[in-house]
């Protein structure tokens, strides 16, 4: 049975989109045949951070309104074959997002992949909303900053009343924490609040945590998910994340806590 | 070391390749804004002109796209039914 799992924040800017192709490359590099979605109408990214942005030919928009079939909108990853993108429209506005197209959208894709990825918009506007209303459980992207901490809360509390599984009695979707730039230096000057109290304002699980890290950016530039980068400290804190997503144990390494020697930043740079 | 050498030089960076990557798509999508989303137009006059010598579904037409900076290629198969296919669609 497929799921669904929006990746969302409220805040935006705190990695959304950069967490969701990590994700789900994370979970196709496991063998789940996976496909993100961009729902950020009118400002699409994901296919620039997926690295596939001049193929995109039709949109999600383009098959929720009969104008080209699922099968034509899906961009398969060059990297791996249970890798797919389907890109948003750059053109129109979020209005063209209907409950009911994308709730057939992704009925469809439920037939064919194991994972579904929801890239929400930041806000709490149509996108974000009709990204986390069919979810069936969420990732919510925070940064240890009070800004982000508090629209995480007002996202927790979306997902707790405006979702299918809220409508239905099912106590909302159950939402997992992912902290990102993360800075263990920061936090030991106390300069930055530190996982225990996020976790104890947010009051949900912990599915991993993001330390701050330049191979974001170069990812970024490279349209290359993060995750690829298994050299990287985020590389493979998204690996643990997604390990924990599909239900494993894994020991939560605090990646970056060990601060690494000149030489041994300047060997991890060439990787 | 060799990381070392290849910073002193900014060609292959990939702050270099985002760049490129930025250009190439922004100048597409600049041109692309005066005529938005002729691509579902486009299947469906290609479509209906195959359709006037040829029995096609529109479940087997496949567009693919890949923009370049030189030059963008636009790629379309169209799968027509085999000689079985046709035949019992006739006898149906």
């Amino acid at each position: 049975m497929a799921k669904i799992i929006v990746v969302t924040s409220g805040k935006g800017g705190v990695g959304k989109t950069t967490s969701t192709a990590a994700i789900g490359a994370g979970l196709a590099m496991r063998g789940k045949k996976t496909v993100v979605i961009d729902f950020d109408v009118g400002l699409r990214n994901l296919d620039m951070i997926m690295g596939c942005e001049r193929r995109v030919v039709f949109d999600f928009i383009n098959v929720i309104q009969g104008d080209a079939k699922l099968k034509q909108a899906l961009i398969t990853d060059r990297r791996l074959e249970n890798l797919a993108v389907l890109p948003t429209s750059q053109t129109r506005d979020k209005d063209a997002l209907t409950q009911e197209g994308v709730g057939k959208v992704l009925d469809e894709l439920r037939k064919d992949f194991d994972y579904i990825i929801c890239d929400s918009p930041a806000g709490i506007e149509r996108g974000a909303h009709l990204a986390m209303y069919y979810a069936d459980e969420a990732v919510v992207v925070t940064n240890p900053e009070v800004s982000s901490v508090r629209d995480s809360d007002r996202v927790l509390g979306l997902l707790a009343s405006k979702t299918r599984r809220a409508e239905k009695g099912d106590g909302g979707v159950p939402a997992h924490l992912l902290l990102s730039r993360y800075d263990p230096a920061r936090v030991a000057r106390g300069e930055m609040m530190k996982m225990e109290d996020i976790l104890e304002i947010l009051s949900i699980p912990l599915l991993g945590i993001i330390p701050e890290s330049p191979a974001v950016l170069k990812a970024s530039n490279l349209g290359t998910p993060v995750t690829f980068d298994t050299k990287s400290n985020a590389g493979r804190a998204y690996e643990d994340a997604v390990s924990r997503l599909i239900g494993e144990q894994v020991e939560m390494k605090m990646q970056a806590l060990e601060k690494p020697g000149l030489f041994s930043r300047l060997l991890r740079r060439t990787a | 070391m060799l990381s070392l050498f290849r910073r002193t030089r900014p060609q292959g960076s990939t702050a270099d390749a985002a760049k490129e990557r930025l250009q190439i798509l922004l100048q597409h999508e600049r041109g692309d804004r005066a005529t938005p989303d002729c691509l579902p137009q486009l299947q469906k006059e290609i479509l209906a002109v195959i359709e006037r010598y040829m029995r096609v579904g529109d479940d087997h037409v496949d567009i693919k796209l890949e923009r370049g900076d030189e030059l963008s290629t636009l790629e379309i198969n169209i799968e027509l039914p085999g000689a079985r296919a046709l035949t019992t669609r006739g006898a149906a």
